[in-house]
């Protein structure tokens, strides 16, 4: 018999599975759940995307594409990124399509870290920072952000994580699942602590569109002289509605991209060619639709962050990403006991905040990308369960 | 001009007040202004429930009729229109472009009773020249709101 705690990889086997993962197993016995657990939008690709999509596919265009990507996409990324935050990058050696922003960021990872070098992670942050850069023999360095600090790194917290070992920093801003959001002074800050370091910064910038502040959000790689240290990384997914789609991009100088472009040859080939095409209309058409989505959201997020503090679970304003985070520790419950009891109790579904991190406990994330009906309906059974808590 | 407030109230007119105003991020006093004054101008008609009927035993029965009609010299179709949209059987009353002139829906219990509102009320009337029923078979959307079975979410309760 072979014995496969011999031949598996250690680093990979001590991955711990995600967090979340007995709460599947509960609601999978239950009927008529409602969940705010979901980290995708309930709106559908915008038409003219699906349609250049299967357009792209009545034309017999099947094959791979370049490895980089369709230039033509490229290009509307240029266009787009400059367009929208007036971030620059050059579609032939700058810009490298990937499958999803997780592609990206793996790759940019690998790219980089060498065992051994540390990677600074900011938390409560989405949960594959820590494995990617485990996998990757690099070692992570946890800056546990503060509720008090809006979740935001802060420079001090920044300064006192960096070592002589610290390789890359990453960003993960608007924040999944704080809503956190980091304004152009808040990045300065960071940019005056980086600067005349070797360090790289990998900005996980995929909700960016889903910025809900006077001020539209600002790439790093705006901020000062930090685009020559910076690995952008956005995608389709969030903004455009196109999860399925599998289809984001990585920017940089072009010495690092040439490097995460290997790794994407040889790993990957190429994007979907089908999702590329669609991705080229949606940069080209869908404003609009991006637009009322938008306007959608910041009415659903208004409503659940009165509806929390109606019921008396402190949320604060989040101002990026499409997701609420109150505090549950007035209730004296864990983070998963409450989860736990309100799916019991309520059958409502949402994630406990240590699953993004230790410094995610005491808090829930609720995700608002359900119709607003459903999020009313939410709300009330939480106030409910709740209330009958505090009986 | 696209209004939030209109928009809103457009999807669901059982919204609070309150609860208009957070997702507006207006003072609840501002929404009720708004709205008092949205009914003065007539731009809000009115607020109904959109009723699948089909899930009732209430017999209920509509057909689309299309008129042709000679206008008036002096008052075109305004008249006739005026004259139709008074009957409680009639539902909605609009004026077309193309090969027929104006689209009345009329409802009723039974198809008959339908047939002869038609037939006694509508197609005697002295401009009307000529008369063409269809009858709903079956109401797959009604005023923006899906009456088949809702599609379930598919993206499954949990995902970071």
């Amino acid at each position: 018999m072979i014995d496969y705690s011999k031949v598996l990889n250690p680093t990979v086997t001590e991955i711990k599975p995600s967090g979340i993962r007995k709460f599947f197993d509960i609601t999978a016995t239950m009927d008529d759940v409602i969940s705010l657990g979901v980290g995708e939008p309930d709106f559908q690709t915008p038409w003219p995307v699906r349609k250049a999509g299967i357009d792209s596919l009545q034309r017999g265009r099947t094959k791979y594409s370049s490895n980089s990507g369709v230039i033509e996409l490229r290009r509307e990324i240029s266009k787009y990124l400059d367009r929208k935050y007036s971030l620059k990058y050059e579609p032939e050696k700058e810009i490298l399509i990937t499958v999803g922003g997780s592609e990206a960021i793996d790759g940019c990872v690998r790219a980089v870290i060498t065992p051994g070098d540390e990677v600074i992670i900011p938390q409560p942050s989405y949960v594959c920072y820590e494995p990617i850069t485990r996998l990757a023999g690099g070692v992570p360095v946890i800056v546990e952000t503060k509720a008090e600090n809006g979740f935001k790194l802060t420079p001090e917290e920044l300064k006192a994580a960096i070592t002589d070992k610290t390789k890359l920093l990453i960003l993960p801003y608007p924040s999944n699942p704080t809503g956190a959001i980091m304004e152009r002074e808040d990045l300065e800050k960071l940019a005056e602590v980086l600067r005349d370091t070797n360090i790289l910064v990998l900005s996980d910038e995929i909700y960016a569109e889903l910025t809900f502040s006077s001020n539209p959000h600002t790439p790093i790689a705006t901020v000062g002289d930090m685009w020559e240290r910076t690995i952008t990384v956005n995608g389709f997914s969030k903004s455009f509605s196109m999860t399925g789609w599998r289809l984001g991009y990585a920017c940089g100088p072009s010495e690092i991209m040439k490097q995460i472009t290997k790794i994407h040859q040889f790993a990957i080939m190429c994007a979907p060619t089908t999702s590329q095409y669609a991705a080229i209309e949606a940069l080209k058409s869908c404003d609009e639709d991006v637009q009322n989505m938008i306007e959608e959201y910041n009415r659903r997020r208004r409503l659940m962050v009165a509806g929390f503090n109606k019921i008396g679970l402190t949320c604060r304003e989040p101002k990026g990403a499409f997701y609420a985070f109150p505090s549950i520790s007035s209730t004296g419950l864990t983070s998963e006991e409450f989860c736990e009891q309100l799916l019991y109790s309520k059958k409502v579904a949402v994630v406990p905040g240590n699953a993004f991190g230790d410094s995610g406990e005491g808090f829930i994330r609720a995700s608002y990308c359900y119709s607003v009906e459903h999020i009313r309906e939410a709300l009330v059974r939480i106030g409910e369960f709740v209330e009958e808590l505090r009986k | 001009m696209k209004n939030e407030l209109l928009k809103l109230l457009s999807k669901n007119a059982r919204y609070t007040v309150e609860e208009l105003a957070v997702m507006l991020a207006k003072t609840e006093a501002e929404v009720e202004a708004e709205i008092k004054s949205f009914e003065k101008e007539g731009v809000i008609r009115g607020y109904k429930a959109v009723i699948d009927w089909e899930k009732l035993d209430a017999a209920y029965v509509s057909a689309i009729v299309e008129l042709n009609v000679v206008p008036k010299a002096d008052l075109g179709f305004e008249e006739v229109a005026r004259r139709i949209m008074a009957y409680h059987e009639v539902e909605s009353v609009y004026l077309m472009s193309g090969v027929y002139d104006l689209n009345v829906v009329v409802k009723g219990k039974t198809l008959q009773d339908v047939a002869r509102f038609v037939a006694r009320e509508l197609a005697t009337i002295d401009s009307v020249t000529s008369t063409s029923t269809h009858f709903v078979m079956r109401r797959y959307k009604e005023m923006d709101v899906e009456l088949c079975v809702a599609k379930p979410d598919d993206r499954g309760q949990f995902w970071l």
